[in-house]
């Protein structure tokens, strides 16, 4: 299969047109999604080559967007839709949490929802409050629906078409901070763009990223690192700026969780450290520390650690002191491994 | 006069929190109501612009008078025959309701939620569509089912939530669901179908289909921000959807000045979305046919949403869990004005020679034992209270189209733990 160099957003513009070239009844819509493409691009030209009626703008009502993706689902098509920012998702989540999640048990499969909600999130780009929000242990919390967060543009492409393909609705979180190249925590150093990294050779046509399915990055011996979304590259920088053998999963679905990967890793290391970049209480990744504690306690040598966002609302000019960057990463790698 | 000292002329501003006119102990009166001859509403044309049907939005399209005679522009002009099937369904609806009723005073199931009084709102719109559209309804449209001849031991075995149970004990009694019948699973939280219902419609345009969907609410629903969004992307997008409203004045114990009643009717929502928009006698049976027909042949003929108030009055509980005369007078039922819908379609077939007494006796007899017969069925498949242990993995399915594992692991704890409580194998 020939590949083409692409940054995120391209490769998850060109999942949804592989997609809707080869499935006529996935419709496209959100906020500036039609005619422009999106205000970070990633329906660019859809509208063009597939008509207005197949990706189209809406009305700036999440509620909306989503209530109306579960008729048309109703109905039989496949929606795929973009909330412009994951922090504006929540007047839309009476509809994901009570309807879209729910239809398929409580008409005993009589009507399903299969659809993408897409919609960029995380912090790193000085959006303030309500640009980078990490709200994904809201939707891991609700029974039914999956929620996928992709670390680089192979995996967002393969996992958008899985998603789209999928009989379940998932939510699809897109780590802003990387849409045009990986992060490695240090703010204040140049951006690498994605082209130098050997997951932006993309192929071109149809692929798949299975959901359920951890990616180890990195293997190790000496701990294990779970982590997602941005955060993957964050911690590949910091554990070979430690000089750490840790071995690096990334999660690529939250749920349905690849549980084995991670026992067998614990079980492996005996030591585990969890990276999230949303705010730590309440987290997914207390969720991770229950389970690794739950299944793995006897071959832990040290105590489950937790490296998340400060329990504040994201600030503006204090984005450097609110992420979870090399420097907490660095602190909590040596408790780890020093306990 | 304000205690801010910037403003000592200023008069203290004051919160109005509406106030229903009477409340128990009070005579009911609903002299306030304005109750239009029948027959006096104008019938646009169904392809005007939608402003020319505003006016409509604050006065009532009535067909029956007082003598039981069909009359001006709206007479949909109903065949016999179709006027005794309405009249049918709208008693089995009752009937059904007064049986399914008394099952949960038995103790046989959990809740139940009657429609009296507003029986004609559901048998005549589904009369008025065709069997292939979509309804999106609420808990109060059990005559959708009822008139598009749904299996009366099928809803009562949900009701039940028993063996026979389509749903599998899984939804609260008489959130019903078929996708055969068109009938849109019934939600819990108030409004989330509305913007469903405009999007299903707004699929069968996608595909130039020929079929519309109808979506239903409530007076008290009206302030939820699905009915906003749903009428924002109705009009956005010219829908092909007929959007209810059936103000019955009561949501649970609160009266509609709640929902905004005192500023405007619900109809004239539609003014402000620049929708067409129709305010019905939700008590007359033809009436209530004509405006959702004439909403559907609109739909049909890519002249987009009509919302429709169905003016009604909620003549006894919300559910079994309610007791109106807490809050409102008990009179109220008999003082209303538009009559009931059963007894006013009932003397327009007299009037027109098509009925009499002892035919609709012979009725009532009828359906009485047809409902207690499909009673007898749906119970032989079980009641409420002998449900829970049986077939406990189903619980667990339909999460997700596979079942991951950790509801894996969860199902094989349940069973574990009823293994424990009833001391056996569960079955």
């Amino acid at each position: 299969m020939s590949s083409t160099n692409r940054n995120m957003i391209q490769a998850i513009n060109d999942a949804h047109r592989v997609m809707m070239e080869r499935d006529p009844d996935i419709v496209v819509f959100g906020e500036d999604v039609g005619y422009f493409g999106g205000v970070f691009r990633a329906t660019e030209g859809l509208q063009k080559q597939f008509g207005k009626t197949r990706a189209f703008d809406t009305p700036i009502s999440e509620g909306g967007i989503i209530g109306t993706a579960v008729g048309m689902a109703a109905y039989g098509l496949k929606p795929v839709v973009e909330i412009q920012f994951a922090d504006y998702i929540y007047p839309g989540y009476d509809q994901i949490v009570s309807e879209v999640a729910r239809m398929r048990y409580r008409t005993a499969g009589e009507w399903t929802m299969p659809m993408v909600i897409r919609s960029p999130y995380g912090g790193g780009i000085f959006g303030g409050q309500t640009h980078s929000q990490s709200p994904e242990a809201l939707f891991t919390h609700i029974a039914g629906i999956k929620t996928v967060i992709p670390s680089n543009p192979y995996d967002a492409k393969g996992l958008l078409i899985a998603a789209i393909e999928d009989l379940d609705p998932v939510l699809f979180f897109e780590p802003k901070r990387i849409y045009n190249g990986p992060f490695d925590g240090h703010h204040d150093r140049p951006v690498t763009p994605w082209a130098k990294h050997p997951a932006s050779d993309v192929p071109d046509g149809h692929y798949t990223v299975p959901l359920g399915k951890a990616a180890i990055v990195r293997p190790g011996e000496a701990l294990t690192l779970i982590t997602y979304g941005t955060m993957v590259h964050v911690a590949l920088a910091a554990v070979e700026e430690n000089g750490i053998d840790a071995e690096v999963i990334d999660l690529r679905t939250l749920i349905p969780l690849d549980i084995e990967t991670i026992e067998h890793s614990v079980r492996k290391t005996g030591r585990c450290l969890i990276v999230q970049e949303a705010t730590r209480t309440s987290g997914f990744g207390a969720e991770l520390a229950a389970l690794v504690q739950e299944r793995c306690f006897y071959h832990l040598e040290a105590p489950v650690e937790r490296v998340a966002g400060w329990d504040t609302p994201y600030p503006h000019a204090y984005e450097w002191v609110y992420f979870p960057g090399p420097i907490r990463l660095k602190n909590a790698l040596n408790k780890v491994m020093e306990s | 006069m304000s205690d801010n000292p910037k403003r000592p002329n200023r008069p203290a501003l004051t919160l109005h929190v509406p106030e229903p006119a009477y409340r128990p102990g009070d005579a009911p009166d609903f002299s306030s109501v304005l109750v239009p001859a029948a027959g006096a509403a104008l019938r646009p044309d169904v392809a005007v612009e939608a402003e020319v049907t505003h006016p409509l939005c604050t006065s009532l399209v009535r067909v029956l008078d007082d003598d039981g005679r069909a009359v001006g522009a709206w007479d949909p002009r109903l065949d016999a025959d179709t006027l005794r099937k309405m009249l049918r369904d709208m008693k089995t609806v009752r009937t059904f309701d007064n049986r399914m009723y008394r099952a949960q005073r038995q103790g046989k199931t959990s809740f139940y939620m009657k429609c009296t009084g507003e029986e004609a709102i559901a048998v005549a719109a589904a009369t008025a569509m065709d069997p292939d559209d979509m309804h999106f309804p609420t808990y109060r449209q059990q005559g959708l089912l009822i008139a598009r001849g749904y299996s009366l031991v099928a809803m009562m075995c949900q009701i039940y939530s028993n063996r026979g149970d389509k749903l599998k004990g899984r939804q609260l009694p008489i959130m019903y669901s078929d996708k055969k019948y068109g009938f849109f699973s019934i939600s819990g939280n108030l409004g989330t179908q509305y913007p469903q219902a405009v999007g299903w419609a707004m699929a069968s345009a996608i595909k130039g289909d020929s079929r519309i969907a109808m979506g239903w609410i409530g007076d008290g629903a009206t302030a939820e921000g699905d009915f906003h969004s749903a009428l924002t992307f109705a009009a956005v997008y010219r829908a092909p959807v007929i959007l209810a409203v059936v103000n019955n004045q009561w949501a649970i114990s609160s009266f509609s000045g709640l929902a905004g009643a005192e500023e405007a009717t619900f109809a004239s929502r539609a003014v402000g979305y620049g929708i067409a928009g129709l305010r019905v006698d939700g008590n007359d049976a033809l009436a209530v046919y004509a405006a959702t027909r004439w909403a559907a042949d609109r739909a049909r003929m890519n002249k987009g949403p009509t919302l429709i108030e169905y003016f009604t009055y909620r003549a006894e509980g919300h559910s079994t869990s309610d007791d109106p005369t807490g809050y409102r007078p008990a009179g109220e039922p008999q003082a209303w004005p538009l009559g009931d819908p059963i007894a006013r379609l009932k003397a327009h077939l007299v009037a027109l020679g098509e009925w009499d007494d002892e035919r609709d006796e012979g009725l009532d007899k009828e359906l009485d034992a047809l409902v207690r017969a499909a009673q007898k069925t749906a119970e032989q498949q079980g009641i409420l209270p002998q449900q829970g242990f049986d077939n406990i993995p189903s619980m667990f399915e339909d999460v997700y189209a596979d079942m991951p594992w950790h509801i894996a692991e969860q199902r094989d704890q349940a069973l574990a733990e009823a293994r424990e409580f009833l001391g056996h194998e569960p079955s």
